[in-house]
């Protein structure tokens, strides 16, 4: 027995078309601005229109909110705030997010649709992963809301009042989440402002919001591009902003309530290395590597980009990670079997497109997955850069795409010097079987969130945040509530 | 391997196993969809795949003779269906299988080496295998003596292996490994490079006869211990699951497993077997509803 | 008999365990508040300013990476210093501040006992801030505080002793090294502490003062981008604003503290970072 081992292709029972139905979606032909509890017209009666990246079709039409439909947005919070949150209990408050945790869960099918629909990620993603991430942050920051005392930050701590929070496409529902539960377990009210491109998700939580009957007010959505971003940063009667998205913007918000009372906390890009050592587990290693890097495209901001091998294995690694590659399922996002799906936009694919040409210019080796493309739609195919230096513009910035690249190292020290050449510092990983050495490692990364034997992994209850140019402050347990705290 | 401690340093250089990511890896597995055509070409694949199994102290002649019908026509109303790829039964019933059989490409497999627990001399152990072989089995499925691994004299186990292959002559030789017994995957792996090293055709889950039997995760394990054996030696070794798979969900989650692991050279029953009795009828009852479009009764089959 | 000439000291800056003169050799008159010369005090620059930031990047993994009980025992070590020139801290928060002997003791006490306070925290505060998380899966899930890594500091202007321990000792005693721009007016308090740190083993860069013009060395210190945190205690509002716009830069934790934060975690949480860690649990 020597059949040549190329005769046995990964992936050759050739899996049927598992589309999920578009129509679970329910979508609306157009939506409003969600102000006190109402879908509104934006003064200006702009809309613009939000496309499915996987065929460049519209899916819907969304208000373009300007700062004077900003401006009603806080108004709206903040009297919500003086008039009724402020004197809700927090028992209350729980049983509101209670109310909201269940209805997404039952929900869950038709948001999960739209998440794919809206951003392009697999559905097996958003039904796997952010919806039910989603529902169980509402559940857990539930439990908080009567609960402040015993935080941590002393008794009877108070809520910031108003809270704008800005968030990025890559995650819509979920960051919604993750920037609404706390803060309103806190007791603040909020004006959310979803990514231009996936305002879809936060529209149906709006109808939610509606279904659990929370006080109007107490959540305002506003839909639009950067400038009503910005409205909501500079507006004067915002106590607090939160934004999640890249270092540039964040750089930018955080100069400009520098000088305002504003409280602020960032969640910025990152550039995570994922560090494999020569006693790796290899199977898992080269699932986590996979895992680390094209889970939602590479839209993830802790991304593992980076991989660091120890140069004993490198070649083994490589071979096997190749091998796995040339195996993702790459197309339609609606089918259930689909690994990694569209691009979220055409800006953002030109600039992967950017940067991947930078990494042959510069002359890393890069390979490319076998995979084909669909015709229509944003798309692009699962690269792998080897023989990549430190000084690589693909090794030193987000790329925010399926692209990885992958260094070589010597000695754990080494390793570490690798990983924290870095102005970022959110995620990273660590793969070994030899646990004196992980937790050595894990000390000395400067970064927020390490895993261990596992990547991409989240929890509500564990706080989740960068150091460095990648933030501060906390999303996620008993640490994220002090981002909507006077404390 | 010359020694057992070469056998022990070899199997000590093998990659570790993390728990949770093999169980992670199979889960996600598990949720693909087969539709259509696959899902038809995948249930004709997983007919052709079962080593149709009794192994009761109550088996009969009559009913091995019922089971080997069975294994040629799953389907006597449809001779498009593929038969079964073998029977399995105990070793004093293989010479009824083989008559019952005669030409037909459906194989007798019978368990051997004091099947299911192991425990007998070797020399007993030998004769079982040569009794089932002269009687006509064309494969010999045997348990490795889980007490001499887990208490760390796998040279014992290496060499019981090689001996019992040798009395295979040119019967195919599958190593039950026992999962549920082995309490870790790093044992699985471990066992899983034992069997192979030593000459099995094929490496097998479990007897069916502990509470634990074959998982996905177990089954991962082994196949990537297949493939990563392929690429070290050149040698295609076989993998069957066996206990507890019984339907066709179940069957089509190891099918996936297969695809995704080791790929196309795997997916015949030459390299993949399920071993199983009621499997069968729930893998015909699936198909027919894919060709009928509505669900079926279970009294369209026979019930062997 | 004519009485004795008294022997003056120099003042100098604190960079990297040594006592240089500012690289530029300036100098400025320190007064006490009713306006008598007291010292010629080195005028940092903007280089000093750098090699501090240097230094105390340079130290900062030794600093945090020695046991929180160790770290506990160092800055202890410098409570037992201070108490032991109490007289002369005291004379000089009285010259400075304008006080009674008394009314001087009493602060000098205060910011003694907050050294200790401070030398008890350090191997706390990972209890107190820190985690286990019950993530809904098979992993061990734990958060711990990590200091943000450089902090700089602008001492307050007014309170020449206390203050500048509150704003010092508690980045230190989470594992930051610190640079701190001492008061422009009233810094000798904090020279004097500064020396005692020499006999206090901390380890060289752990802790950097300068002396100077605020106004002149502020800039650098926010805009400079290997500093993680800023504390803008020293700056008026307008020049806060100001420097907190140039921190943006690097995205730098900024700390606008109010009178309230001397007692509370406040302090103590702005400059960490929560490190989470996952790992798999499986046979």
């Amino acid at each position: 027995m020597s059949e040549d081992l190329t005769n046995s292709p990964l992936g050759s029972l050739a899996y049927d078309p598992a589309p999920e139905s578009a129509s679970i979606a329910r979508l609306q032909g157009s939506y409003g601005l969600f102000i006190n509890g109402k879908f509104t017209d934006p003064s200006s009666h702009e809309q613009f229109t939000t496309l499915n990246p996987a065929n460049e079709e519209a899916l819907a039409s969304v208000a373009q909110a300007s700062s004077a439909d900003v401006d009603r947005a806080v108004g709206a919070a903040r009297r919500a705030y003086e008039t009724v949150w402020s004197k809700t209990t927090g028992a209350e408050r729980s049983k509101y997010l209670f109310r909201i945790a269940r209805l997404i869960q039952e929900r869950s099918r038709e948001l999960a649709v739209v998440e794919t629909l809206d951003n392009g990620k697999p559905i097996r993603e958003s039904r796997d992963v952010d919806i039910p991430l989603a529902a169980a942050h509402f559940f857990y920051y539930a439990g908080w809301a009567d609960k402040l005392d015993y935080a941590g930050f002393g008794p009877n701590p108070q809520p910031l009042g108003v809270a704008g929070q800005i968030i990025p496409w890559n995650f819509p529902l979920l960051m919604a989440a993750w920037k609404l539960a706390p803060a309103l377990a806190a007791g603040n009210t909020c004006v959310l402002k979803p990514a231009e491109t996936t305002p879809l998700s936060a529209l149906v939580l709006a109808e939610i919001f509606q279904q659990a009957e929370l006080p109007p007010g107490v959540v305002n959505i506003v839909t639009g591009d950067g400038s009503t971003g910005a409205a909501l940063v500079d507006h004067p009667d915002v106590d607090k902003i939160a934004f999640t998205g890249s270092t540039d913007v964040g750089r930018m918000i955080q100069q400009r309530v520098a000088s305002s009372h504003k409280h602020l906390t960032l969640e910025l890009g990152g550039k995570g290395a994922n560090i494999v050592f020569e006693d790796a587990p290899i199977d898992e290693m080269i699932e986590g590597i996979i895992d680390g890097i094209f889970f939602n495209q590479g839209h993830v901001c802790c991304a593992g980009s980076r991989l660091l091998v120890h140069e004993s294995v490198a070649d083994e690694v490589l071979r096997r990670l190749l091998r796995r590659v040339d195996q993702l399922r790459v197309g339609d996002p609606l089918d259930k079997n689909t690994d990694v799906g569209a691009i979220n936009s055409a800006a953002q694919l030109a600039r992967i497109k950017e940067l991947t040409a930078y990494g042959e210019a510069e002359g890393a080796t890069r390979y490319t997955s076998s995979c084909s493309l669909p015709d229509k739609g944003y798309w692009f195919a699962p690269t792998v850069f080897a023989d990549v230096a430190q000084s690589h513009r693909i090794a030193r910035e987000e790329i925010f795409g399926p692209v990885l690249s992958v260094l070589t190292f010597r000695t754990p020290e080494e390793a570490v010097a690798k990983a924290n050449n870095s102005n970022y510092g959110l995620a990273c990983g660590v793969w070994s079987e030899k646990g004196s050495r992980t937790l050595w490692v894990a000390e000395r990364l400067r970064a927020g969130v390490i895993w261990a034997n596992t990547y991409n992994r989240f929890d509500p209850t564990s706080p989740f945040g960068g150091v460095r140019e990648s933030g501060f402050g906390r999303e996620g347990g008993r640490h994220g509530l002090e981002a909507y705290l006077n404390v | 391997m010359e020694s057992e401690s070469q056998l022990r340093a070899f199997l000590a250089s093998l990659s570790g196993v993390d728990a949770v990511g093999a169980e992670a890896r199979a889960a996600k597995l598990a949720t693909r969809s087969l539709k259509k055509s696959t899902k038809l070409t995948a249930l004709d694949l997983a007919i052709s795949m079962v080593d149709l199994t009794t192994l009761e102290g109550a088996d009969t002649p009559g009913r091995v003779t019922s089971l080997c019908v069975k294994a040629m026509y799953p389907d006597p109303h449809d001779a498009s269906v593929p038969s079964a790829a073998a029977v399995c039964i105990y070793p004093d019933l293989v010479a009824r299988a083989r008559t019952v059989l005669g030409e037909s490409r459906v194989k007798v497999a019978s368990v051997a080496t004091a099947f299911p627990s192991g425990r007998a001399m070797l020399n007993v152990k030998l004769l079982d295998v040569r009794e089932a072989v002269a009687a006509g089995a064309d494969e010999i499925d045997m348990v490795i003596d889980r007490g001499a691994f887990l208490s760390g004299r796998v040279g014992q186990v290496f060499e019981e292996i090689v001996a019992v292959k040798k009395v295979c002559g040119s019967s195919h030789l599958k190593v039950i490994l026992e999962t549920g017994e082995l309490a870790t995957y790093d044992n699985v792996r471990r066992a899983s490079w034992i069997a192979m090293l030593a000459g099995a055709d094929f490496i097998k889950t479990s007897t069916g006869k502990v509470t634990v039997s074959s998982t996905l995760p177990a089954a991962l394990v082994m196949l990537e211990a297949v493939r990563d054996f392929a690429e070290t030696t050149g040698q295609l070794v076989g993998v069957k699951v066996a206990g507890g798979i019984r339907n066709a969900k179940d069957a089509l989650r190891y099918l996936v497993l297969v695809n995704e692991t080791v790929g196309a050279a795997w997916l015949t029953p030459d390299r993949f077997r399920f071993g199983a009795s009621s499997l069968l009828n729930d893998l015909l009852m699936q198909r027919l509803k894919q060709r009928r479009g509505a669900y079926v009764r279970p009294d369209e089959f026979s019930g062997d | 008999m004519s009485e004795r000439l008294d022997v003056r000291k120099t003042y100098k800056l604190l960079i990297n365990g040594a006592f240089p003169r500012s690289e530029s050799g300036r100098s400025y008159e320190v007064t006490s508040l009713k306006g008598a010369f007291l010292a010629n005090v080195a005028q940092g620059s903007r280089k000093d300013v750098r090699d501090a930031v240097v230094a105390a990047r340079g130290a900062q993994l030794k600093w945090w990476s020695q046991s929180a009980y160790n770290r506990g025992q160092v800055i202890y070590r410098l409570a037992e210093m201070a108490e032991s020139r109490r007289e002369e801290l005291a004379e000089h928060v009285a010259l400075a501040e304008g006080r009674s002997a008394k009314g001087a003791q009493t602060r000098v006490s205060r910011a003694i006992d907050r050294i200790v306070w401070y030398a008890g925290w350090t191997d706390k505060i990972a209890q107190v801030l820190g985690s286990s998380n019950p993530v809904a899966g098979p992993f061990f899930n734990f958060s711990i505080p990590v200091p943000s890594g450089v902090v700089g500091v602008l001492a307050e202007q007014d309170s020449s002793l206390e203050a500048f321990v509150n704003a010092v000792f508690a980045p230190l005693a989470v594992g930051n090294t610190v640079v701190v721009i001492a008061s422009e007016r009233r810094p000798t308090p904090s020279i004097l502490l500064g020396e005692m740190t020499a006999t206090a083993d901390f380890p060289p860069g752990a802790l950097n003062i300068i002396t100077g013009y605020t106004g002149e060395l502020a800039p650098t210190l926010a805009a400079h981008e290997d500093v993680d945190g800023l504390d803008l205690g020293g700056a008026d509002d307008e020049f806060a604003d100001q420097l907190a716009t140039s921190a943006a830069g690097s995205i730098k934790r900024v700390l606008r503290a109010k009178k309230s934060d001397a007692t509370s975690l406040r302090r103590l949480r702005a400059f960490v970072e929560t490190s989470t860690v996952w790992h798999t649990i499986g046979q």
